[in-house]
């Protein structure tokens, strides 16, 4: 009866809520209106949109030494969890059944401990920075929180019912990602998609102002 | 509620547009501005974290805009933003950010922090809670012209004594001048030699220039004390003034935040396009450089390095200019560890400089500067911001360093070099 009701109408609820929630946040961006800038420009906006949202994928050299701890824990979380939810066999079988239609070849099992150790200590790394430095702790809020722990335990149940290959766990990983879908568009998780905006604002102020940034 | 309190909450509302909502709505929180900033840098304490001073902001936006906070309100629960906030963060966002924007060069999601500290500024200024040494400033402004108090007559007497010098008369209210030259209260007071030095380059290069006595001020306190509506008019006044003398360019001079206001703020502010073209006075110079109209002989041999005032080169993109002056007038030119647009602020940009309750925290953030100088082991420190000169020698003096370090203008550096009727001057 759970396992239906998360493989079916929790499944469509979840999606749903995603995609109107993730469209309102960005309309919400577009109803907050922007004056067109009146500067004479020195030089291209949309150059410098495109650069910093390229560039800013990599900690600039003048500070990296000082933000080695979350650089590298980000990127190992991040790249992880990428691996995992586009590359892990089970993912392409039910990106392919339920969204796209077609699949792609799958990482091998090596591959997915390999992205998972990455996922899990990088995630680990960055929440116990995110408590114990004091610059993250003042800025912290319950949302970070949240949705830190649901990414772990979403993380975790995949992990989990893929080795056990038990049916109740596979549910239940189904039924977080789904929780963690609804989450989504209500919180900070929006970073994921809002940074292309954010950076490509400030990429073209600094872009008309011939600023490489 | 207080009516101030209700304004300044009213003003912090009309500062939600796309990029503050984009902005807010991409932070994790993750802090790294903070290793930008040497505020945090030089103190350790994470209140003086960027993204930390517009946390009134974001407590609004929360509260009036997200679904969560919306949510919460309508049932009496979450977290408001109340007047003591407005009381907490006032020191945070006037004394303790120069709004250099080095944070904003950082973040990984690309939020312009200094962009929304600017907008924060609105919103504590309209309630009443900005510094009284600020306010004063914009007052003096607003009634006398300067921010320092620097009178016509003042004016007149360093030109006259400039003329003196440079055995040039200096133009005043000269109509159909292409250039009109807008000067810094610092500059006028503290640094008239820059006066005499552009008198000295123009006159070599045969550009036509002028000053005007109806608005001669470069500065925006406005800009610096978050009213648009001040900022608005002082800019108006240099427009009239452009306007009246028929100016085809107006020249920003050395003075880091006049320039990116004249340049890039002024037309959004006001609402409409200049009706002259703005150039910063060491775009100028290196454009007759390459002309060939600016032509210098010789060099000096001393060991030096050059302080990017944030607002010309990480705000303003004037970054090749500046080295491409000092190269022609310096053999033993050395650049700083971080520099360009990644270099670090003297700390007493964006109004901290006026504060004289912020003396302490300037002093201490200095250290940074101490440090890039310790490493070069220069003789000459040259900058082409007259409140970064004023801030760099309260700075060396409060670390014992001013008997072995010399400030000077770029402008009048180039001009102890300039070669006048093809005759070299005395500077070499």
């Amino acid at each position: 009866m759970f396992a239906e009701f998360v493989d079916g109408p929790f499944w469509y609820f979840s999606v749903t809520v995603f995609v109107v929630g993730v469209v309102w946040r960005f309309l919400a961006v577009l109803r907050a209106g922007r004056r067109p800038d009146l500067s004479v420009a020195r030089a291209s906006a949309v150059v410098g949109a495109i650069r910093t949202n390229l560039s800013r994928f990599l900690p600039r050299r003048e500070i990296a030494g000082r933000i080695r701890l979350p650089v590298v824990a980000g990127y190992m979380f991040h790249l992880g969890l990428f691996a995992l939810l586009l590359f892990a066999a089970p993912h392409v079988d039910f990106i392919k059944e339920r969204i796209t239609g077609f699949g792609w070849t799958p990482m091998p099992h090596w591959a997915f401990i390999l992205a998972s150790e990455f996922a899990f200590i990088g995630l680990l790394i960055l929440w116990l920075h995110r408590v114990l430095n004091p610059v993250t702790r003042l800025l912290s809020r319950a949302d970070d929180h949240i949705a830190a722990i649901l990414t772990f335990v979403v993380m975790l149940t995949g992990c989990l019912a893929l080795f056990q290959s038990f049916e109740g766990l596979r549910v239940l990983h189904l039924f977080l990602a789904e929780l963690l879908l609804v989450y989504f568009p209500f919180s900070n998780l929006m970073h994921a998609l809002m940074f292309v905006p954010s950076r490509g604002y400030t990429g073209a102020m600094l872009g008309r102002r011939g600023i490489h940034a | 509620m207080s009516e101030r309190f209700e304004q300044g909450l009213s003003t912090l509302r009309k500062q939600m547009d796309a990029r503050v909502v984009s902005y807010l709505s991409s932070c994790v929180h993750c802090g790294i501005c903070a290793e930008a900033c040497l505020f945090y840098t030089e103190t350790r304490d994470p209140r003086y974290t960027p993204i930390y001073k517009v946390e009134p902001l974001r407590r609004l936006w929360s509260r009036e805009y997200s679904f969560w906070g919306k949510l919460a309100s309508s049932v009496g629960l979450g977290e408001s933003l109340t007047e003591q906030d407005f009381a907490d963060w006032e020191e945070l966002v006037y004394d303790g950010c120069t709004m250099c924007s080095r944070c904003s060069m950082v973040c990984p999601v690309g939020i312009d922090i200094a962009y929304m500290i600017r907008k924060v500024k609105e919103g504590l200024a309209a309630a009443g809670y900005s510094p009284d040494d600020l306010k004063g400033a914009a007052k003096r402004a607003v009634e006398i012209g300067s921010p320092m108090g620097v009178t016509l007559a003042t004016l007149q007497a360093t030109i006259k004594v400039q003329e003196k010098e440079c055995g040039i008369p200096i133009p005043l209210d000269r109509e159909g001048a292409d250039y009109l030259c807008l000067l810094s209260s610092g500059e006028i007071t503290g640094f008239p030699e820059f006066i005499g030095s552009i008198a000295r380059i123009f006159k070599a290069a045969g550009i036509s220039w002028t000053i005007s006595s109806e608005y001669f001020e470069a500065t925006n306190t406005g800009v610096q004390l978050g009213n648009s509506a001040i900022a608005a008019e002082l800019i108006g006044r240099v427009v009239n003034a452009a306007e009246k003398l028929k100016v085809k360019y107006v020249i920003s001079p050395e003075c880091g935040h006049a320039y990116t206001t004249i340049r890039w703020d002024a037309p959004n502010i006001i609402g409409r396009p200049l009706p002259f073209k703005v150039v910063h006075i060491l775009e100028l110079l290196d454009q007759l450089r390459r002309d060939g109209r600016l032509k210098t002989s010789g060099t000096t041999g001393e060991r030096l390095t050059y302080h990017d005032p944030c607002n010309i080169s990480r705000r303003g993109g004037v970054v090749r200019e500046p080295r491409n002056l000092l190269n022609q007038v310096a053999s033993d030119f050395v650049e700083m560890s971080d520099h360009g647009a990644m270099n670090w602020c003297c700390g007493g940009g964006g109004g901290v400089s006026t504060l004289e309750r912020a003396r302490d925290l300037r002093t201490k953030v200095f250290n940074v500067k101490k440090r890039q100088i310790d490493e070069l082991n220069v003789e000459t420190v040259v900058t082409a911001c007259s409140n970064c000169r004023h801030t760099w020698e309260d700075g060396l003096e409060a670390y014992g360093m001013e008997e072995g370090v010399e400030l000077v203008g770029l402008t009048e550096l180039v001009a102890r070099y300039l070669v006048e009727n093809e005759t070299p001057t005395a500077g070499q």
